[in-house]
């Protein structure tokens, strides 16, 4: 027993490690559609950008300046593909603002592939994050210890401010039914703005966890992360924050594991094996609320 | 593409039918030149790949169309459908002589038979290649159907963005499973499937002359098969397509079987992208698994809006359009040089942020697309043209009375 946990400890902490960082994600999901019903097909590429946002902000500034930066450039790219692509569509078919969505993840994936030149960028080294720490008797770099940790601080203090303060509250109620609660009063954009800062910003700090583990970002590498979170919001049941940082862990683990079997090719494919299983039995996720089709 | 009413046709509708005829007659004939006859260019080494990738999403475009217009089913599995198709393709058209080759790591393979090789023998080398290529296009767009009835199963119980999400996720899986070293003696894992019939291959003898069919080829396959998807949506399952589309409730009260249609509908568009994804495969000459991903369906989705979502002739000219611009118009932008000015931000890249700009414009500001969901009819201009006419005339006319007085 022993040698079964010690020989897959490193997977192990590699697939928590993954999936705090797939949670940090998958809540920028769940919020964004508890809200709009919109799946936020640019979510994926807003972290990307992220990733070289730090790659250029590090070659001319000290490290812990270049990361307030990223946290506060993708907060602001966040909320001005709310106000640009998706505000105009408010009114429209729900299918109008999932293209919209989608033209925005190709915009930004070309803009990347133009900036970079299409080449792979190297991630700086965040010296605190890097360094290499021994558990057991694997080892592995200090961020996979941080990331659950700063997960769950991250997710606590989240679902305070849902619950207990009053933006929180008109979230809530927004989520709840989007026009009553503008009929009461509640500025509908505010809040909206305000989930895509919180979904960004944790996107963000995802980001930065995430590419320490990878020596260089690309174009396309948010893509991936981007739908295993998305699968994970669905997973925990969207609109639900537990519930997406529970979907998360178990792809993170699940898939590492996958890989410490010898199927590398099918971790990623593994993420919708699952989602199809729990859109067939319960679509509406592990902690969903049921919806009934009105006519 | 004129639209067939039942009723007795209208002067309008016979000219509209002759003039299509006659313009479908001139373009194949062009088409026909400009494999044999004409001098090769360098306009004419941009045009012919242009004109045969369009053509091949113009029938990709049209079958994602009667999905997500026709039927509002909007299922991202596209590429996943391409991809079955253009390994289907692939795999019974290698000559059984290349096996070793293309699969050098996997023993040669299992399928040690090529179609057109075998009707090759009996039928002559140059028809040989032409039907088995038909033949075996035929067969990658009934595998790709087989695997849309298998996923349609679960899937199509899902509705709007849980269905749109779960076909994404299923293209993911089957990418996968292409890739994977235990299925690598049929679809040789992550390697190239290479040497197989191309459009190249596809030549026609007639009296002891060889003409070249490289361009008509993929033009003549998606002409007959939007032909096809068009007198389907213009037939009863058609209408109940499009009733599923407005209304799924309403559909369902009036007794139009929801999951029977929308099978049908989701079959017979993975069939023509399977096809579509064998001319794929046709075209570039080698298949891979890994491009078949979910930016290749957006791509396509992207194509449709532009189009129109509803609309066929949107589609197509959509994909002309799209396919042109990208590969050969708006090169220059790549190039770092314009009309002979150097511009510095003219460098790879450049071209596609442009197209993605343009793109959310039309997304935002004009969101029906070229088209919107009508079609471009002829009967519809000749009439206008005609109302325009007469009312010149009738001006004309009150003009005359006018001055009389």
């Amino acid at each position: 027993m022993s040698e079964l946990i010690s020989a897959n400890l490193p997977y192990l902490l590699a697939g928590i490690s993954v999936g705090g960082q797939y949670a940090l994600i998958a809540i920028g999901y769940t919020m964004v559609y508890g809200i709009l019903r919109l799946i936020n097909f640019a979510h994926g590429d807003v972290f990307m950008v992220a990733g070289l946002i730090m790659v250029y902000a590090t070659a001319s500034l000290p490290i812990y300046v270049s990361v307030v930066l990223v946290l506060v450039f993708t907060v602001i790219l966040g909320v001005l593909i709310e106000k640009v692509a998706y505000k105009p569509l408010r009114s429209a078919p729900r299918m109008s603002v999932m293209i919209s969505a989608i033209g925005v993840s190709y915009l930004l994936q070309n803009c990347a592939l133009y900036f970079t030149g299409g080449l792979p960028q190297i991630y700086p080294t965040i010296p605190f994050l890097s360094k290499v720490i021994k558990i057991g008797s694997a080892s592995t770099k200090m961020v996979t210890v941080i990331t659950p940790i700063l997960t769950l601080a991250l997710v606590f203090a989240l679902v305070f401010l849902i619950k207990k303060t009053k933006i929180g509250m008109a979230m809530r109620a927004v989520s709840k039914d989007f026009e009553t609660s503008e009929l009461m009063g509640i500025k509908i954009n505010n809040v909206i703005s305000m989930t895509f800062v919180i979904g960004c910003f944790l996107a963000a700090v995802g980001s930065l966890l995430y590419f320490s583990n990878y020596p260089s970002v690309i174009p396309t590498s948010g893509a991936m992360p981007g739908l295993k979170a998305f699968v994970a919001a669905v997973f925990g049941g969207i609109g639900s924050v537990p519930g997406a940082v529970i979907g998360a862990f178990i792809i993170g683990i699940c898939e590492n594991i996958i890989k410490g079997m010898g199927l590398t090719v099918f971790s990623d494919a593994f993420t919708f094996v699952l989602l199809i299983i729990i859109l067939l039995v319960k679509p509406t996720g592990i902690f969903g609320e049921k919806s009934t089709d009105k006519v | 593409m004129g639209k067939k009413l039942k009723t007795k046709a209208a002067p309008e509708q016979r000219a509209s039918t002759i003039i299509t005829i006659v313009l479908l007659a001139a373009l194949y004939i062009f088409l026909f030149a400009l494999d044999n006859a004409l001098p090769t260019t360098p306009t004419t080494v941009m045009l012919i790949p242009v004109l045969q990738k369009g053509a091949i999403y113009a029938l990709v475009c049209v079958s994602m169309n009667l999905l997500n217009g026709f039927t509002g089913l909007f299922s991202l599995g596209q590429a996943g459908f391409m991809l079955i198709g253009a390994y289907a393709y692939a795999i019974f058209c290698i000559p059984a002589g290349q096996h070793a080759a293309v699969y050098q790591y996997f023993e040669g393979g299992v399928v040690q038979f090529s179609i057109p090789e075998m009707l090759s023998g009996v039928l002559g080398e140059n028809a040989g290649a032409f039907l088995g290529a038909i033949i075996c296009i035929i067969i990658a767009g009934i595998v790709a159907a087989i695997f849309a009835a298998l996923i349609g199963i679960p899937v199509l119980r899902l509705k709007s963005d849980y269905l749109a999400i779960a076909t994404l996720g299923f293209a993911e899986i089957l990418r996968a499973f292409f890739q994977w070293d235990g299925l690598g003696k049929i679809t040789n894992g992550s390697n190239l499937l290479r040497k197989y019939v191309n459009f190249h291959n596809i030549k026609i003898q007639i009296g002891g002359m060889i003409y070249q069919l490289d361009t008509i080829f993929p033009f003549f396959i998606a002409t007959l098969s939007i032909l096809i998807i068009v007198l389907l949506v213009n037939s009863s399952y058609g209408r109940a397509f499009k009733s599923i589309r407005d209304d799924e409730i309403a559909a369902e009260a009036m007794g139009i079987n929801l999951f029977k249609h929308k099978m049908l509908s989701f079959v017979i568009s993975s069939f023509f992208a399977g096809v579509g994804g064998a001319l794929l495969a046709m075209f570039q000459t080698t298949v891979q698994a890994a491009p078949f991903r979910a930016s290749m369906t957006y791509e396509i989705l992207l194509m449709v809006v532009i189009g129109g979502i509803g609309s066929i002739s949107g589609s197509c000219i959509a994909s002309f359009l799209y396919i042109a611009c990208s590969e050969w118009w708006l090169r220059f932008l790549d190039s770092g040089s314009f009309m002979g000015m150097t511009v510095p931000f003219f460098r790879d890249g450049f071209r596609k942020v442009v197209f993605s700009v343009v793109i959310m414009i039309i997304v935002l500001f004009f969101s029906r697309g070229i088209m919107g969901d009508k079609e471009l009819s002829l009967a519809g201009m000749i009439r206008k043209f005609k109302k325009k006419k007469e009312v010149k005339a009738a001006k004309v006319a009150a003009g005359k009375e006018g001055d009389a007085k």
